[in-house]
């Protein structure tokens, strides 16, 4: 199990749950960037200080509990083929700096894939903690319970005026990085989200694409997190944040009904277009995919599609990126083979849906 | 579509520049974006990291070779721990290991004041074992001391930023005591 878990299953089992608001709000996700004092930073320590560092976290925490995050799986990156990197990114569960970049990188990954904790990464300790739907404070009371655990045995980097101290100078102080997966087609069909955006930034908050820093929100999914990190207790780093997530939950209502009003019978034909293009096609890329997904999606949260599963966005958007598709496939595909394998296993999983349906 | 640059070649290169968010498009042809700095020498990718270092580097922003020479003399400070030098630090954007962040602590302020938009001390968790409250409540008086001068000089915004510090070291100060109880 684990390993070979976390890179066949598309969706991770805590995905599967509902939380508050999970309509909108995909996931919430908490990043704890930590050192240890004693060694320098990844960036420039030499190997056997990493592997030292590697050894020890392998022999304190590999297989062991806490709270409901059971056996942490100690991953070894070097361990790993190219194609399994891939799908834990794709996944979320590392970062594509830990896959490719990092020397002597591991994770460490929870069952139930709530949990991973980044080895030698930019920082020698990311923890990140996901939870279903809007559920920033949770996620922040178990993050610091996972903090204060990992503590006991490690001294970390810690100055008194400056907080925690992290390779790049924009993670000091909480090294808190708190984000919140969104779907917003609405506010997207109606463009109000372009001019959201600007005004979000100027409250210290960054909203990016599904697959961070510089992607394109593919399947109008928002990522919005916190930019600052010195200077402002975690507790008002969330509040903040929570806030404007509240404010877009409350403006991605209001738009899925103005458009309700304004011209459902459009929207209904939007949703069920690309419900067949999903059905029916042979070739599709995975934007098309990602779009078409999303409309989907708001189909099924309006009421149009009946008979599909409510995690459909979230489990094919997983399920169709290139390097799952390889590994569900089990060999290498070049691009356009990706984009027939995508169509026919979009196909098939709509018609797993029927069938259990009738 | 036209460079917007010379407008005479075609654009090729298309870029959309996100900076705090706000975004503007650029389309310009190949020699121009290199000629204006968007493309970097080395053809990378203009990433995240060649802006951090952008904002440390504040004499020479964007640095063109005939400047560089002028740079050297900014002196060598160095972390006696990893050996990085200032100079490295500003090109990287990474501190290189804890101690780099006490090396270089005369630089920081203003760096940390453009990232975390106007603070330079940390007012969140404390570690269990490591963390002291003494030092916290020694950061505390010294914040309301800076808090009354800046009232003084009618710094209102800043001495506002301050006040929303000290209420959160305070809450924290309280918060820790609960818990050793």
């Amino acid at each position: 199990m684990g390993l070979e878990q976390f890179i066949n299953e598309a969706i991770s089992p805590w995905l599967k749950e509902e939380g508050p608001d999970s309509d909108i709000v995909m996931s919430s996700r908490i990043r704890l960037a930590r050192n240890f004092e004693q060694s320098p930073f990844p960036l420039i320590a030499k190997e056997e200080h990493l592997d030292g560092i590697l050894h020890f976290i392998e022999r304190e925490y590999n297989h062991q509990s806490l709270l409901q995050y059971k056996d942490l799986e100690f991953v070894r990156m070097e361990e790993l083929k190219q194609i399994a990197k891939q799908v834990l990114v794709e996944k979320h569960l590392i970062s594509p700096h830990l896959a490719e970049k990092s020397k002597r990188g591991a994770a460490l990954i929870s069952k139930n894939e709530q949990v991973s904790i980044m080895i030698n990464e930019e920082d020698h300790i990311r923890m990140q903690l996901y939870f279903p739907g809007l559920q920033l404070e949770k996620a922040l009371e178990e993050a610091f319970q996972l903090d204060d655990w990992l503590e006991e045995k490690i001294d970390y980097a810690f100055d008194e005026s400056r907080g925690y101290l992290t390779s790049c100078p924009t993670n000091v102080g909480t090294g808190l990085r708190a984000s919140v997966m969104m779907h917003l087609p609405a506010l997207a069909i109606t463009r109000k989200i372009n001019r959201m955006i600007p005004a979000i930034n100027q409250l210290g908050l960054v909203v990016r694409g599904i697959y961070g820093e510089g992607s394109e929100a593919l399947g109008n999914i928002f990522q919005i997190s916190n930019q600052i990190t010195l200077g402002r207790s975690e507790q008002d780093i969330i509040e903040d944040l929570k806030s404007v997530v509240e404010k877009l939950i409350e403006q991605e209502r209001q738009a899925r009904s103005w458009l309700m009003q304004q011209s459902e019978l459009e929207l209904e034909d939007r949703v069920f277009r690309s419900y067949g293009v999903l059905q029916h096609s042979r070739i599709i890329e995975s934007k098309e995919t990602a779009k078409c997904l999303s409309d989907v999606q708001l189909g099924i949260d309006l009421g149009f599609i009946k008979d599909i599963s409510q995690s459909i966005l979230n489990e094919l958007m997983v399920l169709t990126q290139p390097a799952f598709l390889q590994q569900y496939a089990k060999k290498a595909l070049n691009p356009h083979e990706r984009d027939v394998f995508r169509a026919s296993l979009i196909r098939e999983r709509f018609s797993i849906e029927k069938k259990e349906e009738s | 579509m036209e460079c917007q640059e010379c407008k005479q070649n075609p654009a090729t290169l298309h870029f959309a520049k996100v900076i705090n968010g706000y975004k503007t498009e650029i389309h310009v042809c190949e020699q121009c974006a290199k000629e204006k700095g968007y493309v970097s020498q080395d053809e990378e990718a203009y990433s995240l990291h060649d802006l951090l270092s952008g904002l440390f580097n504040f004499d020479s922003v964007n640095l063109s070779p005939s400047q560089e020479n002028s740079s050297n003399q900014q002196t060598e400070e160095r972390c006696n721990k990893c050996g990085m030098t200032y100079k490295e630090f500003t090109k990287v954007g990474k501190f290189g290991c804890s101690s780099c962040y006490e090396a270089f602590s005369s630089h920081l302020n203003p760096i940390f004041r453009r990232v975390h938009s106007g603070n330079t001390a940390h007012s969140g968790k404390v570690p269990k074992r490591a963390g002291s409250d003494i030092y916290q409540r020694k950061q505390l008086k010294e914040l309301k001391l800076e808090l009354q001068q800046l009232i003084a000089e009618e710094e209102f915004e800043h001495a506002a930023k301050v006040r929303d510090q000290i209420k959160a070291l305070e809450q924290n100060l309280n918060h820790n005591g609960e818990g050793e109880k």
